[in-house]
């Protein structure tokens, strides 16, 4: 199935990043979730945390400006804004763990619809297991939002019943980000938040499989 | 009078034994104390446990280490990485033992290490796969408040390893931005520690106010030149 107003990559991160309110604590997983930063709404204030100690964290240098002391949790060279606090990394997980980042943005294999969340690791065997922060990420943040494709390149929704990955954490996910729809989990399951045009609520419980309760009137 | 100052990496890391726990602070190529490891391989302590957030990088440092053959076991977060080839190669093929962790429950642990903590409850992996120990069997759990814990225990280490930027002979450390990370922690939880830094000043000189690892955490210091690879954490003027 094509979908043409299908949201990019880059659609998605402005979506997340509209999402974010002014004066938010927030850490970016690897990979995707990197690309909100570079869609925060002018003037809206965001603290970007980094697990290995940086509060205030800052965009990429330019080419012959890296530091190699001042790197993401991806190892890439970045910048510390005025304002911005280092510390160490018992420091860095007790802020996570401990509920002071307001928002946390990863990526996923899996995402149940009561928000139990699996994005470490396949379990296929012969593959090395790495775990890194997300599991600290996933149950400390106040709000853990997941920012993915809704179906697997064979066409299989990735949000599931329970997931058959391994789990990195149980009902932590809040919000679901695709680039078909958005939508909300819960422990009464799942909710639309927002649709792409040409997809209907029908179809999009076709794809997934669950039901999903229809949009909050606003 | 009190020097914590060592002459030489050699001196520092004269007498480690075979088996000891080994905690190497650093994280990505961020505050990876090379030079201390090069002097570990050098001094030829065997069966050594490793403790640090990653499993090596190309072929230097805790890679050469591994490579070495004289490591058992590392417990580490994130071993897989694009160039990891070395703990790789010695983990599929059965020859050292991985004991993953989630990384706030790696620093935790040290740090209840280092504090006198005999364990704690955390909620970081409850109900995953990594709430089990090394043998298979699940870790203690409890319901506190409505919330579900998992039980963890210290890792004590017998000798730590740390880059800083500065110290002074009574071993208080500065450090540079986020090569800082697992640094100050490691240097509790280990009987031994040695730490590398750029600037050696004399006392009174680092800010009492600005000192984050006071020298008591602290048994040598060497003098490493700064490095311009990006290995060695900088490149750039100050």
């Amino acid at each position: 199935m094509i979908y043409p107003h299908r949201r990019s990559k880059e659609v998605l991160a402005q979506l997340i990043a509209q999402d974010i309110h002014d004066g938010a604590y927030v850490n970016l997983g690897i990979g995707m979730p990197t690309l909100v930063a570079n869609h925060i709404p002018l003037g809206r204030e965001v603290i970007l945390h980094s697990e290995n100690g940086i509060l205030g964290m800052g965009p990429a240098p330019s080419a012959d400006e890296e530091d190699f002391d001042l790197i993401n949790a991806g190892k890439q060279p970045v910048t510390l804004l005025k304002g911005g606090a280092y510390f160490h990394h018992t420091d860095s997980f007790a802020m996570m763990r401990g509920g002071h980042l307001d928002i946390c943005v990863l990526g996923a294999f899996q995402v149940s619809a009561t928000g139990d969340l699996a994005n470490w690791h396949t379990g296929a065997p012969g593959a090395i297991p790495a775990v890194g922060g997300a599991m600290d990420l996933a149950i400390g943040a106040k709000q853990t939002w997941v920012m993915m494709d809704l179906l697997t390149k064979a066409g299989v929704s990735k949000i599931v019943p329970v997931c058959t990955y391994p789990l990195t954490g149980m009902a932590c996910v809040k919000r679901i980000y695709t680039d078909l729809a958005t939508l909300s989990c819960s422990p009464q399951g799942l909710k639309i938040v927002s649709l792409i045009e040409g997809l209907s609520h029908a179809e999009l419980e076709t794809l997934i499989g669950l039901p999903i309760a229809a949009a909050s009137p606003l | 009078m009190i020097n914590k100052i060592s002459a030489s990496v050699a001196d520092a890391l004269s007498g480690v034994a075979d088996g000891a726990t080994v905690l190497i602070g650093g994280f990505g190529t961020a505050g990876i104390p090379n030079e201390l490891i090069e002097g570990l391989i050098e001094q030829g302590a065997r069966d050594l446990t490793v403790v640090n957030n990653n499993a090596g990088n190309g072929d230097t440092g805790l890679a050469a280490l591994l490579k070495s053959g004289r490591v058992r076991k590392i417990i580490c977060s994130f071993p897989r990485q694009s160039d990891s080839q070395v703990f790789d190669a010695l983990y599929l093929s059965g020859k050292i033992e991985l004991e993953l962790l989630p990384q706030g429950n790696l620093s935790e642990r040290l740090r209840a290490a280092g504090a006198g903590i005999g364990a704690f409850f955390t909620p970081t992996g409850f109900g995953t796969d990594l709430a089990h120990n090394p043998d298979g069997s699940a870790k203690e759990t409890r319901v506190i408040q409505g919330k579900s814990y998992v039980l963890e225990v210290p890792i004590f280490g017998d000798l730590a390893l740390i880059k800083a930027e500065s110290g002074d002979r009574w071993g208080n450390l500065t450090y540079r931005k986020a090569a800082r990370n697992f640094g100050p922690i490691m240097a509790t939880a280990a009987k031994r520690t040695v730490a590398s830094v750029h600037t050696i000043v004399e006392l009174g000189e680092l800010d009492p106010e600005v000192i984050v690892t006071p020298g008591i955490y602290v048994s040598h210091v060497v003098k490493i030149e700064r490095s311009a690879t990006q290995a060695g954490g900088f490149k750039g003027p100050l």
